[in-house]
């Protein structure tokens, strides 16, 4: 039983990839550790629970991966998603650490296997969860019981008691009764504000009224809001974040991996208004597939569709809805409810810009459109052949990017830039630190593993100097 | 949006059928779990899944329970994703969907009851059948020596009814395979090589162990307890199955007759196999009793049992029988086992037993399918 009247070594607020990274962390160098996840059981673990691998710098191939991703490429490939909105040396800290931590995480039970199917092209930089993120977080929650580690669900954190940089206490609400847990030291590693849509509306108005979120209902950012109350020094643009876009017919929250679309590439894509608005062909899907959950965010309505014909049907990973069919592009707009005679000029002005080239949709082909705004760059074929096809998108958020300041140690900064007597950050909660803008596959749970690491081993040693 | 709101990729006989189409959309569009067994990579070599590709996938399934473990949208998310529970309820349908003659398909609807009147009935005949043809004399009497058994019942009389019932086993699971492996089966692969692949796995059991991790029991920790309890089981079938064989050959071959002393192959065959036997069925049993409920299609558990529970009793049976067959109880024992024995055999196409076949089948068409 967890007994809640003791003063723990360590708090760790939160229940996915980086708490338990830190919980672990901490009580593997002898604190004592209770975990707080608000989230009832099943639902444990945030995002992580969506989440199927994670990138890591290694200096050679292992038994799942298939080559060696040195830091320098590892930091490249930082580099160019977001756009140098990074800070370097924590970054690179980061980078360093990923390659210990890939062991660390197999010493933690975490199985991996090597990428197959639809993600070979992640299989050199990403060790993926043999069953996926829930497997992961499951073999996380083994070793931290194993280890002793106390953990308490359905209990969201209230109120924190801060003073000049100083941790003292957390109150948790569970079943309409508040409690005070007491520790020498905090980890916040709670995740976003995606699920918060109030909040969200303070950014992105009424627009926000249309995001889907892909994760639980529970990523609501209270943690994160307090902290930025208690003189914690704040990072990030609060409008960034991780935004793809995904089946408009997917559920509010929790959808997962299974609503999104691969088709962007082999179609047109439309708003509301029947009317192309971004280059479709611009880069190969993986390095592309995060910035439409943006393109759709600014579109009228938040909507947009893609559509495509018959030809690519069975070129892209299936998904959970059907496409919408149509016999023609009019039926096909009558369907979609769009105007038709629009939806009909549209795709015959784009048939008639497309160039004759070789189509391959493994790399940059010479398919693309001539005269056409915006263009399509590649694999640009003419939607000629019924029949034809559309799923309605819309924004899909996985998490925010507005955070915490830390330290390479994780700690976190005061709004004066000195450094919390007692308090650490992981995960979501301080992303922006590394992640300005942009996104790369599986860099969400480095963030996550490394800084979860950093602040457990961090806290533990602060609460017992 | 409900589950029941989500789309199929065809139409189905049955509910278990269009239950199992909705969720391989689902995890179709997921693939996390294509790392941990055949099925998910034998499914995404399909954009749509009719009978007979759900009837394959079923059967390619061990039950392991990892991807329900292991799967976001397991319940209580509103996707209510469980492979396994939806995977048994195919499984088990396909076994009566396939069963040969026809008019025997019934015996899978209840199937505990109907194998436990086959046993009771099988039992009593045997036992009446040695007191009307037999003194009580001779019943109740110590037999020693080569032919002992035969005093009750001659040898000729035995060999025949056992092979007729034991012919007629294979004839209608040869028949019911047959249908399974025509709706199955694509390609044209003729080597053998799947074959052994097959055998290799089955005989492995490989695919019962949720990737590397073990199988998912009764709580979230992963074991490999009930793979170990399979093997000594159906290892323990074999065993005794062998053990029977070599004392036939003795019988004929070599004209020496039963019982045979301790030492000797059929009987070291025999008690090996029957400790397995004892030990695996109990174990099996054991581990059903305890298993997390959702795992598992609670509807077919009597026939689970029913099957666990005549291997156990032809093992204990027959190992009452060599430890007293000295004794007057031998002839009651004797009826007792051959009883026993002649129902497991006569019930073998229409229970549980099948599922080894139809598992090696679907291995076999896996094995195919990625060459």
């Amino acid at each position: 039983m967890v007994d809640l009247t003791r003063q723990y070594d360590v708090l760790v607020v939160g229940g996915g990839n980086a708490a338990l990274c830190a919980a672990i962390g901490a009580r593997r160098s002898g604190a004592s550790v209770l975990v707080l996840e608000g989230a009832p059981k099943f639902y444990r673990g945030g995002n992580t629970r969506h989440t199927r691998n994670f990138r890591c710098a290694h200096d050679s191939a292992t038994e799942t991966l298939t080559g060696p991703y040195s830091e320098e490429e590892f930091f490249d490939d930082l580099l160019r998603i977001t756009g140098g909105e990074t800070n370097e040396p924590l970054a690179r800290h980061m980078i360093r650490e990923s390659k210990e931590v890939l062991i660390w995480l197999g010493e933690q039970g975490i199985q991996f296997q090597p990428s197959l199917g639809g993600t070979l092209t992640l299989g050199r930089t990403n060790a993926f969860f043999l069953g996926g993120g829930r497997a992961m977080l499951n073999a996380l929650y083994r070793t931290a019981e194993d280890l002793g580690v106390d953990i308490l669900y359905d209990a969201p954190v209230t109120a924190l008691d801060i003073q000049d940089g100083m941790f003292l206490s957390a109150t948790i609400t569970r079943d309409q009764a508040t409690s005070v847990v007491r520790a020498r030291t905090l980890v916040a590693a709670a995740g976003g504000f995606e699920a918060n849509i109030e909040w969200m509306k303070e950014y992105w108005g009424e627009a926000a009224d249309n995001f889907l979120i892909r994760g639980t209902p529970y990523n609501r950012g209270s943690v994160l809001r307090m902290l930025l109350d208690s003189g914690v020094q704040e990072i990030g643009d609060p409008t960034q974040c991780h935004a793809v876009a995904i089946d408009a017919r997917a559920p509010k929250y929790d959808g997962g991996i299974i609503t999104r679309l691969d088709c962007v590439v082999f179609g047109v894509v439309v708003n509301k208004n029947a009317e192309r608005f971004y280059d479709e062909g611009e880069d190969v899907w993986p390095k592309r597939y995060a910035i439409w959950g943006r393109l759709v965010a600014a579109q009228p309505d938040q909507i947009a569709y893609i559509i495509f014909d018959a030809s690519s049907l069975k070129l892209f990973m299936p998904s959970l809805f059907p496409p919408i069919t149509g016999g023609s592009i009019r039926e096909l707009a009558q369907k979609l409810e769009l105007n038709a005679d629009v939806l009909d000029k549209t795709v015959s002005d784009f048939n008639a810009a497309v160039r004759p080239g070789t189509f391959n949709y493994n790399d940059l082909d010479d398919c693309r459109t001539e005269g056409l705004t915006p263009p399509k760059s590649h694999w640009a074929r003419k939607i000629e052949t019924a029949p034809f096809y559309a799923y309605p998108v819309r924004p899909g958020i996985t998490f925010t990017y507005l955070g915490v300041r830390v330290n390479d140690q994780a700690r976190i900064i005061m709004k004066d830039g000195k450094p919390a007597a007692n308090m650490f950050a992981a995960g979501e909660i301080m992303a922006g630190n590394v992640l300005g803008r942009g996104y790369a596959a599986g860099i969400g749970m480095t963030i996550g593993s490394v800084f979860g690491r950093l602040a457990g081993r961090g806290a533990s040693k602060n609460a017992r100097n | 949006m409900r589950a029941t709101d989500m789309h199929t990729t065809a139409t189905h006989t049955t509910a278990a059928l269009s239950e199992a189409d909705r969720l391989m959309v689902v995890c179709n569009s997921c693939r996390y779990c294509e790392g941990l067994c055949a099925v998910f990579p034998a499914m995404e070599m399909r954009r749509t899944f009719l009978d007979g590709d759900l009837n394959y996938l079923a059967n390619l399934c061990h039950s392991c329970g990892a991807c329900y473990s292991d799967c976001q949208f397991s319940p209580p998310h509103e996707f209510d994703v469980n492979v396994p529970r939806t995977l048994a309820k195919v499984r088990a349908d396909s076994y009566q969907a396939y069963a040969w003659p026809r008019a025997f398909s019934g015996m899978f609807a209840r199937n505990g009851l109907a194998i436990s009147v086959v046993a009771a009935l099988s039992v009593a005949a045997f036992v009446l059948g040695f007191v009307a043809f037999r003194d009580p004399d001779v019943l109740f009497g110590t037999h020693t020596g080569p032919g002992a058994f035969y005093r009750l019942m001659p040898h000729n009389a035995m060999a025949l009814l056992f092979g007729a019932v034991f012919l007629y086993a294979i004839l209608a699971i040869v028949m019911s395979a047959r249908a399974f492996w025509r709706d199955i089966a694509s390609g044209t692969s003729s080597n053998a090589k799947p074959f052994w692949q097959a055998v290799k796995d089955a005989g492995s059991l490989r695919y019962l162990d949720g990737g590397k991790g073990g199988c998912m029991n009764d709580d979230d920790r992963p074991t490999d307890r009930r793979k170990h309890y399979h093997h000594a089981t159906s290892y323990g079938f074999l065993l005794c199955l062998a053990s029977t064989s070599v004392a036939t050959l003795y019988h004929y071959l070599l004209g020496r007759e039963a019982p045979y002393a301790w030492y000797d192959l059929p009987v070291l065959l025999g008690t090996l196999g029957g400790i397995g036997l004892i030990v695996g069925p109990i174990g099996l049993l054991a581990a059903k009793w305890r298993r997390d409920p959702a795992l598992v299609d609670e509807s077919r558990f009597g026939m689970d049992v029913a099957f666990i529970v005549m291997l156990f009793m032809t093992s204990l049976t027959g190992l009452a029988l060599l430890v007293l067959r000295a004794t007057p109880a031998m002839g009651t024992l004797l009826a007792v086992h051959l009883g026993v024995v002649f129902a497991l055999f006569f019930t073998m196409p229409y229970g549980k037993f099948v599922h080894g076949i139809y598992r090696f089948l679907a291995l076999m068409q896996y094995a195919r399918e990625h060459e």
